[in-house]
């Protein structure tokens, strides 16, 4: 029998916002241990909530991006349940007034446009972190509520999905519109963007879908692949034996790559959601959702389909750029000085990533401003330096934040496309490599490509390679 | 000069200020009477005493200097032991945070410190605050000043009897179903209860957010407008208080109350009520006649849905606001080794008292899966109803007149292990609460055994002037207030 997965996917994404949720406390990550705290957030008694305005307006900005209704009045609850990262033990969320409801995704995969439902977009606080001890003879677990009451924007789609490429697709969608927006940073590994799967299987063509099975603890958009593509071999071979697939919740285990069912009794839980009466109704004003659109930048969609369009960039590469905002920002303030757009994506997809990967950081952290890669790369284009020259004076330029000129001046990396001054060089190496001349006149081409290599080696690189090109084509006399 | 503990708080303030007295002489007077007599009537949780006499000291040396003071200088406080009191064990009268000493101020008690008052103590309740007798306290009994075996009501049981007692001229409560009201009443003192978000909650330890609301015990209206003045007012970190302005409580109390209309609403002087109470809203409803006010029937047709819909909504919120006490961040836990279910298990019910327990099992129910709709949200929905009742009431009357308890003060046991009954009396104050309305009760006459019979007056959201005003007028015409509790000092 032939079989489809059906899956919904609800995100967690932590607000970039300087405060938390309902205190003033900061939101810093890695700071020591229960240093961003204060009674409030650590569920002192007498203690009460108030409610982060930019937190509500980041989530209306989601809510809004992804075309959902939004609530004319929205209201907090309480989610009720005991785990001691949770210093009130209760999560204040939202049950019964969602920020914004029946809204929608669309994602691409392999050429075809689909829609995503999204059930609902809501606010709420996230819980603390218990640190276990590495000695496992020690008799205690440490409580770190730094993170308790970052505000969290959790995101529940149908159940619209059919495979993981389009999950993956759904996720990374997702990201780019919280990123543009300047929701969320989306930092999976600092656990600012956090997945949990519903997954069940069905025979293609069914109506009703199969036993849903909860997938927690995925901690990265491969992690979710890899959950979803076990989850349908698993629940394929139960349903092949004959058997039928529990309902469940189970947790991921990151290094054997498989899931494992939770333990029943943290999985029977009735939250018993209530109004909180502690914070009052929101009334969210035409005005104010006004204010908000105006607030709004492009989303990423619209902004791909201008960079083919209007910059006549290859669907790829618009897809890889338009991924971060300030990648994107980044790629435009570079085009805006006259660059060619394809040769500007080709350097942000080449050494701009390249060292922002070595060096782990983010674009804004360069010394290195859009108008400086511009004049780098009119020093390519103009064949005043080569390219792999280039590449060596980008990377010295995010070390010094020295210009381009500077450096090529400095380090009398120019190329030299004087025919009298590489001659001698041509000359010197061929003399050196009479067995590749050799090679050459008896028609091996590849022994050109050898020889222009010795050059660029003896001019470190200087040489314009199409002029070396030429020199050994008139010296060979070929 | 007069004993200085017979002084209202605004009498206190004004010797202090034309130099008759200093300070220390008040707070050593009042530190003295609390030693004499708390050990008969267990107001006190804690006595602050250094703390007090270091106050009166500052304030004494500002007034040397010839510096400003606040409105309420060189006046004692006593405080409910449910309001967070930074370097101060607050413990709700709870075993689960007997040793908890908070590291903040709650808002009223900033504003205290700001106003030159002098906090004498943390005063005992029902363990926080769900009771109306202060014998669900886990520390002590409360006495009534009145008659040592009775009880003063409760939950604020040691606020009001300190007031009565004489061992503070003021005292800060909690009312969430009528926790100020009834003690008031059953202690013969004037206990009010601000409209909803007159106050704010931040540092009262909730039993119920929807329901609570903090407010004053004194001798006489007149305080209680003083005190109000000093805390009432929008505070930016509880986002239930209200942005109205607050009134000049103390001025509007003088004005003129010819022609306020009053309402006497049948359901509350029906079936259930004892006779000597009854008489004490009639007789008061014939004072206010005499004062020029209009007496008129009305009525309030849910009445009888109040204390179900009270304990539904109230017990609700109580089972996951008290779900913090599970010995884990701060207070009492479980000795021994164990998994966290069991730590969380035994700590709480080590922890906390019967009931305490009840109520959280009660309000757990009506939140449960299956069980929401036809409890909590019903109950929400004829909260609705409730305050319509009044809504449609106080726009033909000025405020209602009605007694604040079916009884006066019961003997200590009497009902202590009959807690429907106890629920039950909570009749005529419950349904305020519900509705976020303003109430002022005060001494009205003598009862049964010679105790006092209070009565209470409700109102508009935000007119507690109005109450004020017909309680002051209501004093200065009768002379209830000259009685005292016969308790001689050592």
């Amino acid at each position: 029998m032939q079989y489809e997965t059906v899956i919904g996917l609800e995100t967690h994404a932590q607000f970039h916002t300087r405060s938390k949720m309902f205190c003033g406390c900061k939101t810093d990550f890695g700071a020591p241990p229960n240093t961003q705290t204060c009674p409030v957030c650590q569920g002192l008694p007498g203690t009460l909530p108030v409610v982060n305005r930019t937190a509500v307006e980041l989530g209306l900005r989601a809510a809004l991006a992804l075309r959902c209704h939004i609530a004319p009045v929205t209201q907090f609850d309480r989610k009720n349940y005991f785990y001691p990262d949770l210093p009130k033990n209760y999560q204040v969320s939202q049950n019964y007034h969602n920020l914004g409801v029946d809204g929608r995704l669309e994602i691409e995969v392999d050429g075809q446009t689909r829609k995503v439902g999204i059930w609902n977009v809501h606010l709420e606080e996230d819980a603390g972190k218990l640190e276990h001890p590495e000695d496992t003879g020690a008799n205690y677990t440490a409580i770190d509520l730094n993170r308790a009451g970052t505000p969290l924007l959790e995101i529940v789609s149908a159940p619209d999905m059919r495979s993981a490429d389009e999950a993956n697709a759904y996720m990374n969608e997702l990201a780019a519109i919280l990123r543009h927006l300047g929701i969320s940073d989306c930092k999976m590994q600092e656990g600012s963007l956090r997945f949990e799967a519903g997954i069940s299987v069905r025979a293609v063509g069914g109506e009703e879908f199969g036993n849903r099975v909860e997938v927690k603890n995925l901690n990265s958009m491969s992690a979710v692949v890899k959950a979803i593509e076990h989850e349908r071999h698993r629940q394929v071979a139960v349903l092949e034996s004959g058997g039928t697939v529990p309902s469940q919740t189970m947790l991921w285990d990151v290094q054997r790559e498989v899931t494992e069912p939770m333990r029943s009794k943290e999985e029977a839980k009735d939250y018993r959601y209530f109004p909180e009466p502690d914070l009052v109704p929101i009334e969210i004003s035409p005005e104010w959702l006004d204010q908000v659109r105006e607030q709004m930048s492009e989303l990423p969609a619209v902004r791909r389909k201008r960079f083919i369009a209007e910059l006549d960039l290859p669907p790829y590469d618009a897809g890889v750029i338009v991924e971060q905002k300030p990648i994107a920002d980044y790629f435009e303030q570079t085009v805006e000085q006259g660059v060619e757009p394809k040769t500007a994506a080709n350097w942000m997809m080449g050494e701009v990533m390249r060292v922002l990967n070595e060096r782990q950081c983010e674009i804004d952290d360069l010394p290195v401003s859009p108008p400086m890669l511009a004049e780098l790369i009119g020093l390519v284009t103009d064949d005043r330096i080569s390219n792999s020259v280039g590449k060596t004076v980008f990377s010295e330029m995010c070390s010094s934040g020295k210009k381009a000129g500077e450096i090529v001046e400095e380090k009398g990396l120019a190329q030299i496309s004087d025919s009298g001054e590489l001659e001698a060089v041509v000359k010197q190496v061929l003399a050196d490599h009479p067995d590749a001349v050799a090679d050459l006149e008896s028609g091996k081409q590849q022994a050109k490509g050898f020889l222009i290599g010795q050059i660029m080696r003896a001019t470190r690189g200087k040489a314009n390679p199409k002029l070396a090109g030429e020199l050994i084509d008139r010296l060979t006399g070929d | 000069m007069p004993e200085l503990i017979e002084l209202s708080a605004g009498d206190l303030h004004r010797k202090l200020m034309a130099g008759d007295v200093t300070a220390r002489q008040i707070v050593e007077r009042y530190l003295d009477r609390i030693e004499q007599i708390d050990g008969r009537v267990g107001a006190f949780n804690t006595v602050t005493a250094e703390a007090a006499l270091d106050k009166a000291a500052d304030i004494d040396d500002r007034l040397d200097k010839g510096e400003a003071v606040g409105p309420l200088a060189g006046v004692p406080i006593a405080l409910k032991d449910n309001l967070c009191t930074r370097g101060v064990p607050t413990t709700c009268s709870s075993r689960i945070l007997e040793h908890f000493v908070p590291p903040y101020d709650a808002t009223v008690v900033e504003r205290l410190q700001r106003a030159d008052a002098v906090l004498i103590g943390k005063t005992n309740l029902d363990e926080f605050a769900m009771g109306s007798t202060t014998e669900a306290s886990a520390f002590a009994t409360t006495a009534n000043p009145w008659d040592l075996s009775r009880v003063p009501g409760g939950s604020s049981g040691g606020s009001a009897a300190a007031v009565a007692a004489g061992l503070a001229p003021l005292a800060l409560g909690s009312d969430t179903g009528g926790s100020i009201r009834q003690p008031a009443a059953f202690c013969g003192v004037t206990g009010l209860k601000p409209t909803y978000g007159r106050v704010s909650r931040y540092g009262l330890i909730a039993y119920a957010s929807s329901l609570d609301q903090i407010g004053t015990f004194s001798r006489d209206p007149r305080d209680a407008a003083l005190l109000l003045e000093v805390i009432a007012g929008h505070d930016p970190r509880d986002s239930t208080s209200a942005q109205e302005p607050v009134p000049d409580y103390s001025a509007e109390l003088e004005k003129d109350v010819a022609g306020v209309k009053v309402g006497l609403p049948r359901e509350y002087l029906a079936e259930g009520i004892a006779p000597d109470v009854e008489a004490a809203v009639r007789a008061a409803a014939d004072t206010c006649r005499g004062l020029g006010a209009e007496v008129i029937d009305i009525s309030l047709p849910h009445t009888e849905y109040a204390v179900a819909t009270y304990y539904i909504i109230g017990t609700a919120e109580a089972s996951s606001n008290l779900a913090r006490f599970d010995g884990i961040h701060y207070g009492r836990r479980a000795a021994g080794k164990m998994d966290v279910d069991e730590l969380y298990s035994r700590s709480r019910s080590e922890g906390l008292g019967d009931e305490v327990k009840r109520r959280i099992m009660l309000g757990t129910f009506a939140l449960s899966a299956g069980y929401y709709d036809a409890y909590y949200l019903k109950a929400l929905k004829v909260r609705r109803l409730i305050k319509k009742d009044f809504d449609d009431a106080l726009a033909g009357v000025d405020c209602i007149l009605a007694p604040v308890a079916p009884t006066v003060a019961y003997k200590q046991g009497e009902m202590i292990d009959d807690p429907l009954a106890l629920y039950l009396a909570d009749i005529y104050t419950s349904a305020t609460n519900l509705a976020g309305l303003p109430a002022i009760a005060f001494n009205a006459g003598t009862g049964e055994g010679g105790l006092p019979v209070g009565v209470q007056l409700m109102g508009r959201p935000f007119e507690e002037s109005g109450l004020l005003r017909l309680a002051h007028a209501f004093r200065e015409a009768t002379d209830h207030h000259l009685a005292r509790p016969n308790l001689t000092e050592d």
